[in-house]
């Protein structure tokens, strides 16, 4: 995880972010602290922190810094100007720890976690707004795995990891609305038991968790995901991250998986 | 119709990019053919598909392009044409492209450009953007020449969906065949060949004027018929011949009968000839006054007559030089649609060699040998037929008449 020292809307480049709107400071600090306690409070689990960085505001948002595989860091391609600065401290801090950093071709956009997550031996690519279509397939080369290409259609719903989250190899959280019918139907053949939220969830970021076994971390105010999580059997941590999402992330946004 | 290759790699089949693709393809209001698929044996395993997209306009396919690649498909990468100077007058770069007789298209700062005047065996200059086709004998020196085959792409010829003679009889010689349904399609090509705003070539030989069809051939042309006229320095003598003489080599045309002095004929009649100044002159003074060159002078049908190194005379329009004789070839190629060649090998092939593929050629000669040969040079689009060049011709004109007559009906 990245602090958030430096955190704040600076610029738009999502359909969340609006400068007129920053992120109060010390509310950011607060909600940041609850998830890296949260976190570090479950067995098994480590946060380690990477210093943050002035001028380079959404480095806090850690998932898109690149994608991690055993040894391996796969670092991001930005496609926003804005955060191409945040590439270079997140490969050195990889590469001082013995990972082998290694980087896509230079005209393909791709975000690392944001747009990338696993379920069982598959890889869920998500494209359009930030990663390019074409990521899908270097990814594959480089992890010698499947990786389905999923198509965003929804702005706001910019980086897979807003609108889908993995649970179990047959279940998922999925806002459905964000995929084009395509790529609705690969994910209903690949998660039978799916769990569809609301506009209004969607819109209060609660498929932006984090997962950690049978634990589920995500935002305050959704109700109904709580309770269909909770009856298949989920602890759930609903947590704060409103100034979080005024830049259009929550708590897997906060979050690389190491 | 403007084309371009993608290609989509990766899982394309399970995470449903490639119907997807293809898919907006159809909704964008183009076309596409898949060339390629390679489908991953396993889940890991990626697969991969070429497809040619296509559409009516640049403007259009650019739109599609523009939309499918943000789906992940790519334009596969492609070259501009390699260009390279003319070193002197009439000779090509080393590695020049070499032209085939097919619609070509040359890459020129990322866009494809129709190469004008295609015709085989040829040099491709590039000039303002414009590509077009030059002989090597007449390249001048810095000319840009296109080199490689880099850049350049060849249509294949057009797959028909009904076949009519000219597709199921194409690049098939054989004297069994229905002549009268070849003879029908024949006219029918020349009928629309006309009515397509198109020029109708006959190019023939000697034969035509002993077999006896001279007269046919005239009346073709006073009809309207036929539109150029290719030959050497036989056909038009033997026609002369005839028209002055009545015998076609010293032989009477109407009796088959050799005349007293006979062989002498065809000298006097190009004697006469060069004496009046030329053919034209000829009609102009009355000496000419029937037969097929008289018909193409009286009814403005130019002609090209190419001369070999055995002719007589030869007639004062016979064209000696002979790339000066193919350049007015070429000239009088512009506008023709349907080549009809008529018992003659050499001006066939040269012919045959002048023609792009799109333009149809019926070959008749009764040597099965001569449409093998004009074939096997490249004239791949040639329909043979093996017959007695003399039947056919009047067979032919029987049938123009049918069919102009049965259009008068209709028209009633």
């Amino acid at each position: 995880m990245c602090p958030p020292d430096y955190y704040g809307v600076e610029y738009e480049i999502n359909p969340w972010m609006d400068v007129r709107r920053n992120a109060t400071r010390e509310v950011a600090r607060a909600q940041w602290n609850a998830l890296a306690g949260a976190l570090g409070s479950l067995p098994g689990v480590t946060v380690n922190v990477i210093e943050p960085r002035p001028g380079l505001p959404d480095m806090v948002f850690a998932a898109n810094a690149g994608l991690v595989v055993g040894k391996r860091f796969i670092a991001s391609r930005f496609r926003p100007p804005q955060r191409r600065g945040e590439t270079p401290h997140y490969e050195r801090w990889f590469a001082d720890r013995g990972y082998q950093v290694e980087r896509l071709p230079e005209d393909i956009f791709f975000e690392g976690e944001g747009d990338a997550l696993r379920s069982g031996d598959t890889w869920f690519v998500g494209y359009y707004f930030r990663s390019d279509a074409r990521a899908h397939e270097r990814l594959s080369g480089l992890l010698g795995q499947e990786t389905l290409p999923l198509r965003l259609i929804d702005p706001r719903y910019y980086h897979l990891d807003t609108c889908f989250h993995p649970l179990e190899e047959d279940s998922a959280i999925v806002y459905p609305d964000a995929f084009d019918e395509y790529s609705r139907q690969v994910l209903h053949d690949r998660f039978p038991r799916i769990i569809a939220v609301s506009d209004e969830e969607a819109e209060r970021f609660c498929c932006n968790a984090v997962v950690v076994g049978k634990t589920v971390i995500t935002a305050a105010g959704c109700p109904i995901l709580r309770g269909d999580l909770e009856r298949r059997g989920y602890d759930v941590r609903a947590l704060g991250f409103s100034e979080y999402i005024k830049a259009g992330g929550a708590a897997k946004c906060l979050v690389l998986g190491l | 119709m403007a084309s371009e290759l993608i290609e989509l790699k990766g899982h394309i089949i399970d995470s449903l990019s490639l119907p997807r693709v293809l898919d907006d393809i159809l909704a964008q209001g183009g076309q596409f053919e898949i060339e390629e698929i390679d489908i991953g044996k396993t889940r890991p395993e990626p697969s991969y598909a070429r497809i040619r997209v296509s559409a009516d306009s640049e403007q259009t396919l650019e739109d599609i392009l523009a939309f499918v690649e943000k789906d992940g498909a790519s334009r596969v990468w492609q070259w501009d044409a390699e260009l390279a100077p003319a070193p002197r007058d009439g000779i090509l770069p080393d590695d020049f492209y070499c032209t085939t007789n097919l619609s070509t298209e040359v890459r020129i700062a990322g866009r494809w450009t129709p190469v004008q005047d295609i015709e085989m065996d040829c040099g491709i200059v590039v000039e303002d953007g414009v590509a077009k086709t030059v002989p090597m004998n007449l390249v001048l020196a810095g000319q840009i020449v296109v080199v490689g085959h880099r850049g350049v792409r060849v249509e294949p010829p057009e797959r028909k969906e009904v076949p009519g003679a000219f597709e199921f009889m194409t690049s098939e010689v054989s004297a069994e065949r229905p002549k009268g349904l070849i003879v029908q399609e024949i006219a029918r090509a020349m009928v629309e060949t006309k009515s397509r705003g198109e020029k109708v070539l006959l190019v023939g030989g000697p034969a035509i004027i002993h077999s006896g069809a001279g007269p046919c051939v005239e009346r073709m042309i006073e009809d309207g018929r036929i539109d150029v006229l290719f030959a050497g320095n036989a056909l038009p003598l033997h026609d002369i011949e005839s028209a002055l003489f009545g015998t076609s080599l010293g032989v009477s045309v109407k009796e088959g009968r050799s005349s007293a002095h006979g062989h002498e004929h065809h000298l006097r009649a190009v004697n006469t000839i060069r004496k009046l100044g030329g053919i034209r002159q000829a009609v102009e003074q009355g000496v000419l006054k029937s037969g097929i060159m008289h018909a193409c002078v009286e009814a403005g049908v130019p002609f090209v007559l190419a001369g070999s190194i055995r002719d007589d005379g030869p007639l004062p329009e016979v064209i000696t030089d002979t790339p000066r004789a193919q350049e007015e070839m070429r000239r009088k190629l512009k506008g023709v649609g349907f080549a009809l060649m008529a018992a003659t090998v050499l001006h066939s092939i040269a012919t045959g060699n002048l023609l792009p593929a799109r333009v149809k050629v019926a070959c008749v000669d009764i040597d099965p040998a001569v449409v093998t040969k004009l074939i096997d040079r490249g004239t791949t689009q040639a329909m043979g037929v093996v017959t007695d060049v003399g039947l056919f011709l009047v067979e032919l004109e029987q049938e123009l008449r049918r069919l102009a007559a049965g259009k008068v009906t209709s028209e009633r």
